[in-house]
């Protein structure tokens, strides 16, 4: 997905760390890896950690992170937008329009990584930064906590009892598509894009699925 | 023996009655060393009410608890969840260092964030679902 930022950039002290949060595991998501043939870090997160510790609620989202090791722009959407929320069902098809708008804003948004690397354009203040931080609340830490125990207990055959701690994780942090994605997927893959999925989506009313970038 | 989950590890330790374990083996999980103070890690120390620590062994559960973090068991008891307290996980994402991490890539192989220090660094995530 980002081999060609990584290939025009790499020369200039840029690194791409793209992590698969799949908790079926590297056999799951070795498809996809191959297929994409980078040579930037592909690694796995069974347990979805990252999130753990970078307060993630979705994918594809993404952390700039500078020389020092220092953030310089909080989690936010890495190129996806909403048009996909207005795609006729039956066909899997988004308009031309919709298309369109879509590749814009995935062009605009990696033309930003660009400008970082080279001129260091789009870095935030420390303050700016912090603010656009959201805030790990303790139901938030205990649905993490509940997350970690419901998939080991799946990966050790407690199907029912992993499920139902992995449910209450998503009760406890509605906010994390991540979250109930996952389970829907452990559950059977494909349901984390299936009707129930759907649903929530719909449920989302104005707000987005795929907050934009404040670039 | 009980199995012990905190974010990033997995221990096999002799508890009894939840959660209290030898000092040596809440140390091992918790990071934090029993001395005549309390629970101490660093410079700080969290006092101990004599319910929750015996000189010998420490409840981790209830020491857990005490730090805000949460604390979560199977139905049977037998494996435990030690989470992260939420005030720990804002302090670091404000101090605004790039929490580090281990993973492993496809071919098992660990891979550090602080590896690349010297370089921009774009971290996303992704996922087949």
């Amino acid at each position: 997905m980002w081999q060609q930022l990584y290939a025009e950039l790499k020369d200039k002290g840029f690194m791409v760390v793209a992590v698969a949060e799949e908790s079926r595991g590297a056999d799951h998501a070795r498809p996809w890896i191959e297929q994409a043939s980078s040579d930037y870090w592909q690694l796995i997160d069974t347990e979805h950690r990252l999130e753990d510790l970078y307060n993630l609620v979705n994918v594809p989202q993404a952390i700039w992170i500078d020389e020092q090791g220092r953030i310089v722009r909080p989690p936010e959407t890495a190129g996806s937008t909403d048009h996909f929320r207005r795609m006729d069902l039956e066909t899997r098809t988004m308009s031309p329009e919709d298309q369109a708008e879509r590749q814009a804003a995935r062009q605009a948004y990696l033309d930003a990584v660009r400008a970082w690397v080279d001129t260091g354009k789009h870095a935030l203040s420390a303050d700016a930064t912090r603010a656009g931080l959201p805030k790990v609340t303790p139901a938030i830490a205990e649905a993490r906590a509940r997350f970690r125990l419901g998939v080991w207990l799946r990966t050790h055959g407690n199907t029912v009892e992993g499920d139902r701690q992995m449910n209450e994780a998503s009760s406890l942090h509605p906010d994390s598509w991540s979250l109930w994605r996952q389970a829907a997927d452990l559950d059977e893959v494909g349901k984390a894009s299936g009707m129930e999925f759907w649903k929530r989506v719909k449920a989302l009313g104005d707000q987005p699925y795929y907050p934009p970038p404040k670039l | 023996m009980t199995v012990v989950l905190t974010p990033t590890e997995q221990f096999d330790v002799e508890a009894r009655d939840g959660l209290w374990m030898a000092a040596v083996d809440a140390e091992r999980v918790t990071g934090w060393t029993l001395k005549p103070e309390g629970m101490c890690r660093a410079e700080l120390c969290v006092p101990l009410p004599a319910s929750v620590t015996n000189g010998t062994e420490v409840d981790v559960e209830a020491f857990w608890k005490k730090l805000g973090a949460p604390v979560i068991a199977s139905e049977a008891r037998d494996v435990w969840a030690l989470g992260a307290p939420a005030d720990e996980r804002n302090a670091a994402l404000e101090g605004l260092q790039a929490p580090d991490f281990t993973l492993p890539d496809i071919d098992g192989t660990p891979r550090s964030l602080s590896q690349l220090r010297g370089k921009k660094v774009f971290l996303a995530t992704w996922a087949s679902w």
